[in-house]
């Protein structure tokens, strides 16, 4: 699965982080991950497990924000919350829609022990 | 309000703008604010840029295992090779069938194994770039590894994503898979040639993809009997800069 490698692009930006800032533990990481991302979450779980291990984020707690998905219609310009990709506009039906949130995946914060 | 950078919180919790709090005595919090991705997609824009020095087309071909990728190729590469240069790079996790059956066609390929990973990225192109060396104005296909979940993510540095899918897979394969057929540029539906033996509608098909990706261009053919072959080589003639140039020139 990609979750591994999504994990171990996360463990890459957590060691570049701790390298600028001379630290060595993570304690706590924060995620945005968007609801319409292609990430399964049980896979992602297993992977992190596996991903971490003997990094600075061996004993990090992880924290995620799952992002709501948000669109605009190009057609009639009211926004709404998406379910799926292929919701279509609630006012006018249209799916030419501009996706505002929901493809986040991204490290937010990085907390270090002294 | 923080004493340290005055933005008036206590809670680091959710500042929005990215510096760093060293207090101490305390933690110290990072705001990174990085896509995981960025590595992969800043890869993805030199290979990006090269291509477009070059005046290369460069094709993503993403689909389900079995969809007809590699059958789509030997065909093009078969009918086409006098009009234009070719390269491919194909990637599987396993074997070299796919580049071998590329290879007989007497085209220029080189075989990427993922071993246990599930999708091409960005560093594995530029790797097999430097090996291939591709001419300018060449068209290079990249056979990504049958699947449509993982390579999704993953940008290669493509000028277009070419979802292949057959009549074989089921009508709402675009709803299933949707992340997929939002980020890619052409649907091919292939095999054709089966509609009468399996319940695929094909309406009902197109209809979803275009739910999920209003400006996904579709193209219908069948690779065994030829039928539709020719709307996707006119699609390749329109993309190719090869051809832009020849008529610019
Ligand atoms: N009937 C029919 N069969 C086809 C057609 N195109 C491909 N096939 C068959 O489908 C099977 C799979 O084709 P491939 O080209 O190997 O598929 P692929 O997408 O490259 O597969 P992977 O690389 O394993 O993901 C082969 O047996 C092909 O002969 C078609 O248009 N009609
Ligand atoms: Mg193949
Ligand atoms: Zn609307």
């Amino acid at each position: 699965m990609h979750e591994l490698s999504l994990v171990m692009g996360i463990v890459d930006i957590a060691e570049k982080e701790a390298t600028k800032a001379g630290l060595t533990k993570v304690e706590e990481i924060e995620v945005d991950i968007g609801k319409l991302t292609t990430v399964e979450m049980g896979a992602f779980d297993f992977a992190w497990k596996q991903g971490v291990r003997d990094s600075v984020l061996a004993d990090a707690v992880i924290k995620i924000n799952r992002i709501d998905a948000k669109a605009k219609c190009l057609e009639c310009s009211a926004q709404f919350e998406l379910q799926q990709f292929f919701d279509a506009c609630p006012q006018c039906g249209s799916h030419f829609l501009d996706i505002i949130n929901g493809r986040e995946f991204r490290v937010k914060t990085l907390t270090f022990a002294d | 309000m923080c004493g340290v950078c005055g933005c008036g919180t206590e809670s680091h919790e959710h500042h929005e703008h990215g510096h760093t709090h060293n207090h101490s005595g305390s933690k110290k919090i990072i705001e990174v604010e990085k896509d995981i991705l960025y590595e992969n997609n800043l890869l993805a824009e030199r290979n990006r840029g090269y291509f477009n020095a070059k005046n290369i087309l460069c094709l993503n071909l993403v689909s389900s295992p079995g969809s007809g990728k590699t059958t789509l190729l030997e065909r093009t590469l078969t009918d086409l090779k006098d009009k234009y240069p070719f390269v491919v790079i194909e990637g599987d996790q396993q074997t070299t069938n796919d580049a071998d059956r590329i290879h007989a066609t007497g085209t220029k390929v080189t075989q990427i194994n993922t071993g246990k990973g599930c999708h091409l990225d960005a560093h594995m192109i530029l790797h097999a770039l430097q090996g291939l060396k591709p001419a300018e104005n060449s068209i290079l296909f990249i056979e990504n590894v049958g699947n449509l979940v993982c390579p999704a993510m993953f940008d290669l540095g493509e000028g277009e994503r070419v979802v292949v899918m057959s009549v074989t897979e089921g009508d709402d394969k675009p709803l299933k898979y949707p992340d997929m057929f939002h980020t890619s540029h052409l649907c091919i539906i292939n095999k054709t040639d089966l509609l009468p033996y399996v319940k695929f509608d094909l309406d009902k098909a197109i209809e979803n993809a275009k739910k999920v990706n209003p400006n996904l261009e579709i193209i219908t053919l069948s690779c065994t009997s030829g039928e539709g072959m020719t709307k996707w080589y006119d699609w390749l003639k329109e993309k190719s800069y090869a051809y832009n140039e020849a008529v610019m020139s």
